[in-house]
């Protein structure tokens, strides 16, 4: 039997969930780094990227409740920020002439570029946050649909600064599997302590039951604000690894079929769950690859072209349909030991 | 003068376009809270009825090869089985879900459809030519000429909106699925049947599509597997603007954004008209702020505690 209240296994116990992921996804990582499969490092660093977008998302959707369309669009911000500060130092002038002198002429190191990228996207979330934020339920999710389809169109024909309809390339491949990992735990460290904290907790009130949390005091305008600004934040740093694991950026790529993409992964795992965010993304990126490589062709099998979006499409409406509540149920991962009833029961109840 | 006689009728035309969409959109929204992002890829669907069976490089037209009279009726009865399949495979089971996750599930439909149309006709544009006659240009006046399609859309649109309304306030079914529309469960409980209605509407919103899908590809020639997205988010636009479950309104907010659309880019100065789409899409979250139940009230627009 283990000793229920030491002090370093309650912290354990509640770091639960994160430290399973966290162990999870390093295992992954670890596996991938020893084989030293090339192809397999990119699908790799493609999934551990998708992890911080999707639990971003999941800062904002999953406490929150409200749908949001709109987190692409602080994805695209934080990207071409980045891309400003680290991109191409001789070719810079002739993707993107527009760019300020000092931008021009001074190339940074990525960490502070990718601050700064999430940084400027979380600006954005709280401008358009003041307005957006005071919408509740459909027209909130319709507004910030709007909202990405207004950067999308700005950063489209904003061609001096974006290389518009044309792609800006020679990025530096900095995301690697390790690098992807550290920002991929980051932000589900982050996630996780947002979630547990007394405003994620207000704004989960608020999205339980709107009237009663107003009722007990929660300013749910602010809390909505708080958690869209910080899950764009982590949105931007993800553009800002997405940019740097692809090597090159184009506009279009922050559009439609991203926003799906990153939703559904939410979405199949558990739109409320943290570890439903990291499943949803394993899950569907293992699937789309073996679809891809079956779509390829293995020997002298292969399955027809666009094989892998027909099947997420039909995987999300079945799932919407049959288990709303997506893979992990909502739930958080339990802290697998019985010790404690009252323990795992205040996670049920949080969660 | 003339120049304006002719923005109008541009103005018109793309308008009344814009209407058919939202009124498609917003036929769903009003009893089932679904905004049907789907409703785009029925256009399409509706455009690629036109060469089936053939999936060749050079697009050969059967359905397209018709008697305009069952040409117009084929199309039309294949996107109104698309629509309804769509009703009793997916929608009806997820139609307690928030609106927000039918949102989703319509993207979801939407983005299988694309890519289904993408597997079995691939990705290039295929040239299809329907109803060459109503491409050329009409004299109305001295200096004034249009294109007949423009005129041929406006006509079709109106001759739409009244059968619609005949529909609607004449008939019986007509009158029940104005009674859901204003409160589908109270509807539900003075006897009308709520999966027939939502059936009704789901059939007359691919009605609207096939018949939008034939003007759309007399237009432009081509088909291609994503030509319904980019319409579907001016119907979208349209839908929100004008007050979303409202059949009026949808009408008054196709017609809204067809006219400003138009004047913008006639109006506006070069370097900022590249911004049209960006501003029109600022003018729909200024509407949310300012008048979220839309230019045109309904009663039942409004949520209830």
């Amino acid at each position: 039997m283990i000793e229920a209240n030491t002090p370093l296994l309650r912290l354990v116990r509640t770091f639960w969930p994160l430290i399973i992921l966290s162990l999870a996804l390093l295992i992954i990582v670890a596996i991938v780094d020893f084989t030293g499969d090339i192809i397999l490092a990119q699908t790799l660093v493609e999934g551990l990227v998708r992890i911080v977008i999707v639990a971003a998302l999941y800062i904002f959707i999953g406490n929150s409740g409200i749908i949001s369309f709109g987190h692409i669009g602080f994805m695209m911000i934080g990207a071409y920020a980045t891309a400003w500060q680290t991109c191409c130092p001789y070719t810079r002038e002739m993707f993107m002439p527009g760019l300020p002198v000092y931008l021009l002429n001074n190339t940074h190191h990525f960490i502070p570029a990718i601050l700064l990228g999430g940084l400027l996207a979380a600006v954005a979330a709280l401008i358009t946050g003041l307005a957006i934020m005071r919408l509740s339920g459909i027209a909130a999710s319709i507004g910030t649909f709007a909202l990405m389809m207004v950067f999308y169109s700005v950063y489209l024909r904003w061609s001096t600064w974006t290389s518009g309809a044309s792609s800006v390339v020679g990025l530096p491949t900095t995301t690697t599997p390790w690098v992807g990992y550290v920002y991929a735990v980051i932000t589900l460290a982050a996630a996780f302590l947002y979630s547990r904290s007394k405003w994620g907790l207000a704004l989960r009130a608020s999205r339980d039951d709107e009237v009663a949390a107003r009722a007990s005091g929660v300013n749910v305008f602010r809390q909505r604000l708080l958690a869209f600004v910080v899950s764009a934040f982590f949105c931007g740093m993800a553009g800002g690894l997405f940019g740097h694991f692809l090597g090159m950026l184009t506009v279009d790529s922050f559009h439609l079929s991203m926003t799906f993409i990153t939703l559904s992964m939410l979405v199949l795992g558990g739109m409320q769950s943290l570890s439903g965010a990291v499943v949803g993304v394993v899950v569907l990126s293992f699937v789309i690859d073996v679809l891809r490589r079956l779509e390829t062709g293995v020997g002298n099998f292969s399955i027809p072209t666009s094989s892998a979006e027909v099947f997420v499409g039909i995987t999300i409406i079945l799932i919407l349909i049959f288990r709303p509540s997506g893979i992990t149920g909502n739930a958080e991962i339990y802290w697998p030991f019985k010790a404690d009833v009252s323990a795992s029961a205040a996670m049920k109840r949080q969660s | 003068m003339d120049y304006i006689i002719q923005t109008v009728i541009s103005a018109l035309s793309f308008g009344s376009f814009y209407a058919l969409g939202a009124l498609g959109i917003g036929l769903l929204f009003s009893v089932l809270r679904l905004i049907n992002f789907a409703h785009g890829d029925f256009i399409t669907i509706g455009g690629f009825a036109l060469i089936v069976p053939s999936s060749a490089v050079v697009a050969t037209v059967l359905i397209g090869g018709f008697h305009p009279v069952l040409l117009v009726i084929c199309v039309v009865a294949i996107v109104i089985i698309v629509a309804l399949l769509s009703y009793f495979l997916v929608f009806q089971h997820v139609q307690n879900s928030s609106p927000a996750t039918m949102m989703i599930v319509s993207f979801a439909l939407g983005y299988t459809l694309q890519n289904i149309i993408l597997m079995i006709y691939g990705g290039r544009p295929k040239a299809v030519n329907i109803f060459p006659e109503l491409t050329g240009q009409v004299q109305i006046s001295d200096g004034v000429s249009v294109q007949i399609l423009q005129l041929v859309i406006i006509a079709v649109t109106w001759i739409l909106l009244i059968a619609l309304v005949l529909f609607l306030r004449r008939t019986k079914v007509g009158v029940q699925m104005r009674a859901a529309a204003e409160d589908f469960r109270m509807a539900r409980m003075l006897g009308v049947n709520g999966k027939s209605v939502i059936a009704l509407a789901f059939i007359l919103s691919g009605l609207l599509a096939g018949i939008m899908a034939l003007l759309f590809v007399t237009q432009t020639g081509v088909l291609t597997f994503r030509m319904g997205t980019p319409i579907m988010l001016f119907f979208f636009i349209a839908t929100v603007i004008g007050g979303m479950g409202s059949l009026v309104g949808a009408v008054v907010g196709g017609y809204a954004v067809g006219i400003v659309s138009v004047v913008l880019a006639a109006v506006l100065p070069g370097d900022i008209r590249i911004f049209r789409d960006a501003l029109v899409f600022l003018i729909v979250i200024i509407i949310l702020l300012g008048r979220p139940q839309g230019l045109v009230l309904t009663k039942s627009a409004k949520d209830r505690v």
